[in-house]
Formats: structure tokens, C-alpha cells, sequence
């Protein structure tokens, strides 16, 4: 009624004040970057007359002038509502920046620090013969070490997590699936030296097998699990019930149907959440300490003896407190760093590759 | 090929909540028999009780007599797998695979259902099945490019389409047409009517003159409350229906004047 109302008054009028509830004044686009810029300038221009050493202050002292002159510059000219949203923008923004900061100076400090001592080399040598005081060596057991463990760590863990979320999404009913669910939440929670404890007093004290990289990996996969089992189970729930009924209503049992419709439509989201399980696993150092022992040398077999891993090198060159070995330190941190980042990118060109292909052709 | 369905006494429940009382029918092959009805009044559940959809529903019940010519869908020992490649089934939003071309989303029931299909016989079936739902000279250029990629009409028949390759005895439709524009629904409209010469089917819809146009006969269902379990008021042959039902319920709502 009112709408109706409204248009005949537009045109009985035909003047532009009929509109004018419509008409507000807007900040040139411009104006955020302005006032980032100006609040910058203030910031440094307080801090160096207010003889502030730190740069943080600086920033912080930047972040909430902007916030502040973003919000009262708006409110000027735009009014009320105009200026709230502003102001959230602003915060977002400035919060953003905050997360930054620390993402940005660790990578800046390893690559920085890790660059030095990082080539053919030192991913191609062990520790073998060198001291710790020395110069030279290298990282390639730790590399052999963890690229075993968190594999084997990996096969074990990626099928129960897979299964156990096929089972609690697709056949999951009643109490049991209730209980998983609990036991899987309480896994998440486990902390690793704790994991590390238990592979630890079951597989090498009770049933008195040596230290090796496959204990280490059974204590990885009861980590690894847990984050399968949840990621998969988000993906599958992801999965419309539209597609399994019609796979059902064409006469497909239904096993088929959850390996070739409801797997393949989620694989992209399931390969990103592995992958993502991996990289959480292989920066583990606690269970590794326990149960792969630490070693300079290279062992190829997870199966027996001592092995190292990227993270317990880390640990080991850092502790001992030399030049050298700092550098060391960082270099494998480096090749830490990059070992996840690589396979975060597999995983997103798996899941990219794989995703459903909804769009016209 | 096309069988009669008998329906003695059925009930359908979800978990403690009966869904539809009572329900006895005969669907006739080889015609199109439509259901019509105020939402919630359990047209869509007593479809899915024709090929055992209705216990995919977590709680789903059933009880009662459903005659496939001489079997009975839900004796002892019938297993609903079996059920399902008889009793094909076409769903109110289209569904394509997402994953799959349009081939193989018309190949999915043959492929998936586990017998090893010769390449030929199995462009054979796609052809024929695409054709069958008037949808061949439209995609035959484009097989391989996702099912997921065609405008909605297209999809809704590349489903017909999958439905139709698995050479069903009776295909179910439930509201084919309510997602789709007045020429896809044209075009559907159509193709049942050719489909009717070879399988009997029954359409659920909300669209009284889609009732009055594609069917042979109409069965009207009704609830008598908010919470009360669906019931069948009458079937009769459309044009009696349409024009003069026995039931003053049935008029009422045809005519609008319902409730």
C-alpha cells in the first residue's frame, strides 16, 4: 500500500526532494587509504617526538588513530550508520594487519637466517662426523627420518580417520556413533607428549621393542586421526542427501554409492583436510624425543633403530648453543616450513582439481 | 515392460509420526496417473513407498501390501536394491552428479549397478536414453562436459534421462516441473506423454492443470489436520475428477475453495 502511495507521490511531485531521504553524502573512495596514510604519519611524527623506542608502539598508536579518525571523519560527514560500518571495517582491517605482523616477521626471520648454511649440500648430507661446533653437515637424515615417519604415520591414520567418518555420517545411528563421536572429540584434545607417553610405556616398555621411527609413527597417527576423521566428516556431511537418493532411487546399492558418488563429489575437501592432518603432524617434536630417539647418522629403515625428524633437529641443533649449529637450526626450519607449505599446496591443487565442475561450458 | 501397482492397507511412518493412513490403490501401466493434494498431506512419502525410498529416511516405516503386477514390493526377502532398478524415480530439484559428465551421468545406473557394459552397447543406451528424454540434439555435441553445466530444464531431463537408462518397469516423479520454467515444463509435459507408451508412471505435482493435461487418472490426498497422518480421498479417471469428483473435498480444492 504504502509503495503504492510513495510512486504516486513521485509523480505528482516530479521533484527531486521527493528523493531526497535517499541522497546522503559518501567519503571519496580515496578516503580510507588517506586517513591509513595520515594516521601513519601522526603515529611516527608522536612516536619520535615522545622518544618511543619501539616500533610496535608506533604501529599500535597508528592502528588506533586510524580507527578513531576513521570513525569521527565518518561520522562528520556521513552520519551515524554510515560511520559504524566504517568503524568495523576499519578494526577488521586493523586486526587483520595485527595477525599479520607475527606470519610475516617468522618467515622474514627464517628465511633470513635459515638462507645461509641452505643448499645442495646441506639437504643432501647427515650429521654424520661433524661436531656440533663446526660448520657444514647437514639435514638429509631428519629429512629421510620425517618423511617416514609421518608417511607411514599417514597410512595408518588417513584409512581408520576415512572409514570411521563414512561410518559415523553414511551408517552411523544411535549410541555407538555417539560414543565415536565423543572418543573422536577427546582425541583432538590429547596433547602430544601424552601420545608420545603411551606409544612409549605399550610398545617399547611393556612389549620391549628398541626406539624407531615406526613407534614414532604410531604415536603421529594417534594425532593424525582425529583431525581425519573430523575434517572428512564436514566434507561428507557437505555432500547434498539429493545425490545419494539418486543414486539409491537408480538401483545402486548403497557401498557404490558412497564410493562413487558421495566420495568422488567430497575427495577435494577430504584430500585438503590429509593434507592438512600431515602438516599438523610433522611438526611434532614431543613424541619423536621419546620414541625415534634422535640420531646423526642416516637409517633408511623406520622399522629399527634411532632416526631423526625436521623438528627433533631443530630442537637438537638449537640446544646446542652454537654458532653453527644456530644456523643449522634455522635452515631446517626453513625446509620445515616449506615441506608444509608445499603440501598445502598439493592439497589445494588436489582439491582445486577434483572440485565438482558446476559451471556452463 | 509396464506393470500395475496394487496398494493394499499402506502405512507409512517417520519414527512415532504416521505420515499417511491406509492406502489402497491400483495404478494402471501404461498411464499416467497423477497425485494431487495440500502440501504436507504425504503425496511425496506414499510415492517413496512405491520403490522403498522411504526407508532411506532415518525413521522411515512402512507397513502394508505394495503388488508389483504378482511380487510384493515389501515381502520378505525383496531386496530394495532390486526394487529400486524396477521402480525408477525422478526428484523434485535436478540432480545431476556433479562429479560426472553428462555421459556418465546417464551411464551412472548402468556403470554403478556392477555389470561390465560393452563401450557401444553403452553409447547405445546413452543415445537412446537422451533421445528418449529430448535431450540428444541438444548435448550430443557436448557428452563430455558436465552434466552440472546445463540450464535447469535440461538437467531435470538429462535426470529423466539417467532414470530412463536403467530400463525401469514403472518411473515415479515427484513435482518434475516445479523448479522449472512454463517451456521446460512444456517440454517435460511432452515427453511423458511419450514415456506412457512405455512405462506407467505416476507424477506428483501441485500444478492442477499439469493434473488435468499429462494424466489419465488422478488420485486426490488430503490430511485432516495439522499433525494428522495423510489419507486418500479418492482416484478416478482425470476427467471426473476435473469435472465432476464424488467427493465435495476434492471439488473444493480443485476449485480453489479449499480449506
Amino acid at each position: 500500500m504504502s509503495g503504492v502511495t510513495m510512486n504516486e507521490q513521485l509523480v505528482a511531485d516530479g521533484a527531486p526532494q521527493a528523493v531526497s531521504g535517499l541522497y546522503q553524502p559518501r567519503l571519496p573512495r580515496w578516503a580510507p587509504a588517506a586517513l591509513a596514510l595520515g594516521a601513519a604519519v601522526v603515529a611516527i611524527a608522536i612516536g619520535l617526538g615522545a622518544g618511543l623506542g619501539s616500533r610496535v608502539q608506533w604501529g599500535l598508536l597508528a592502528g588506533v588513530l586510524y580507527v578513531a579518525a576513521t570513525f569521527v571523519v565518518a561520522a562528520r560527514v556521513e552520519g551515524r550508520r554510515q560511520a559504524k560500518d566504517r568503524l568495523a571495517t576499519s578494526l577488521v582491517w586493523v586486526c587483520f594487519l595485527i595477525a599479520v605482523v607475527p606470519l610475516v616477521s617468522l618467515m622474514w626471520e627464517t628465511i633470513a637466517r635459515g638462507i645461509k648454511v641452505l643448499d645442495g649440500n646441506f639437504l643432501s648430507h647427515s650429521m654424520a662426523g661433524v661436531l656440533t661446533i663446526q660448520p657444514g653437515g647437514g639435514v638429509y637424515h631428519a629429512i629421510i627420518g620425517t618423511l617416514e615417519q609421518v608417511g607411514i604415520a599417514t597410512v595408518i591414520a588417513a584409512p581408520i580417520g576415512l572409514l570411521t567418518a563414512i561410518y559415523l555420517v553414511e551408517y552411523g545411528r544411535g549410541r555407538l556413533a555417539k560414543a565415536v563421536t565423543f572418543f573422536v572429540d577427546v582425541m583432538t584434545g590429547i596433547p602430544s607428549i601424552v601420545a608420545g607417553l603411551f606409544v612409549l610405556s605399550f610398545w617399547i616398555l611393556m612389549m620391549d621393542n628398541g626406539y624407531s621411527g615406526f613407534a614414532g609413527s604410531m604415536a603421529l597417527a594417534i594425532l593424525m586421526m582425529p583431525v581425519v576423521v573430523r575434517s572428512t566428516e564436514e566434507m561428507l556431511k557437505l555432500v547434498p542427501n539429493e545425490l545419494r537418493e539418486a543414486s539409491l532411487a537408480l538401483g545402486v546399492p548403497k557401498w557404490r554409492t558412497i564410493l562413487k558418488v558421495v566420495l568422488p563429489t567430497a575427495i577435494g575437501g577430504i584430500a585438503t583436510g590429509v593434507m592438512l592432518a600431515v602438516a599438523r603432524i610433522a611438526g611434532e617434536s614431543a613424541p619423536i624425543v621419546l620414541l625415534v630417539f634422535g640420531s646423526q647418522l642416516i637409517n633408511n629403515n623406520p622399522f629399527e633403530g634411532a632416526q631423526s625428524s625436521l623438528p627433533y633437529y631443530i630442537y637438537e641443533q638449537w640446544a646446542a648453543g652454537n654458532e653453527a649449529s644456530y644456523d643449522r637450526a634455522w635452515a631446517a626450519a626453513l625446509v620445515l616450513i616449506a615441506f608444509v607449505m608445499i603440501l598445502n599446496l598439493v592439497a589445494r591443487g588436489i582439491a582445486r582439481w577434483k572440485a565438482p565442475r558446476g559451471g556452463r561450458s | 515392460m509396464a506393470k500395475r501397482i496394487d496398494v493394499s492397507g499402506l502405512n507409512a511412518y517417520y519414527g512415532a509420526h504416521k505420515a499417511i493412513d491406509d492406502i489402497s490403490m491400483t495404478v494402471e501401466p501404461r498411464s499416467v496417473t497423477a497425485f494431487i493434494g495440500p502440501s504436507g498431506c504425504g503425496k511425496s512419502t506414499f510415492l517413496r513407498t512405491l520403490n522403498r525410498m522411504h526407508e532411506v529416511t532415518p525413521g522411515g516405516r512402512v507397513e502394508g501390501k505394495v503388488m508389483l503386477d504378482d511380487e510384493n514390493l515389501y515381502g520378505p526377502g525383496v531386496d530394495p536394491v532390486s526394487v529400486r532398478r524396477t521402480v525408477g524415480m525422478v526428484f523434485q530439484r535436478p540432480n545431476p552428479f556433479p562429479t560426472m559428465s553428462i555421459f556418465d551421468n546417464v551411464a551412472a545406473g548402468v556403470r554403478l549397478n556392477g555389470g561390465r557394459v560393452r563401450k557401444d552397447e553403452l553409447d547405445g543406451i546413452v543415445e537412446k536414453s537422451l533421445k528418449g528424454a529430448n535431450l540428444w540434439n541438444e548435448v550430443k555435441d557436448r557428452l563430455n562436459k558436465p552434466g552440472a553445466g546445463l540450464s535447469g530444464g535440461q538437467q531435470q531431463r538429462l535426470c529423466i534421462a539417467r532414470a530412463i537408462a536403467v530400463e525401469p518397469q514403472v518411473l515415479l516423479m515427484d513435482e518434475p516441473c516445479s523448479a522449472l520454467d512454463p517451456i521446460s515444463t512444456l517440454a517435460i509435459e511432452d515427453l511423458i506423454g511419450e514415456l506412457k507408451e512405455r512405462f506407467t508412471i505416476v507424477i506428483v505435482t501441485h500444478n492442477m492443470q499439469q493434473a488435468a493435461r499429462v494424466s489419465d487418472r488422478t488420485a486426490f490426498f488430503n490430511l485432516a489436520g495439522v499433525g494428522q497422518p495423510g489419507k486418500l480421498v479418492e482416484i478416478d479417471d482425470t476427467e471426473r475428477i476435473f469435472s465432476n469428483p464424488s467427493v465435495q473435498a476434492t471439488e473444493d480444492y480443485i476449485s480453489g475453495r479449499f480449506g
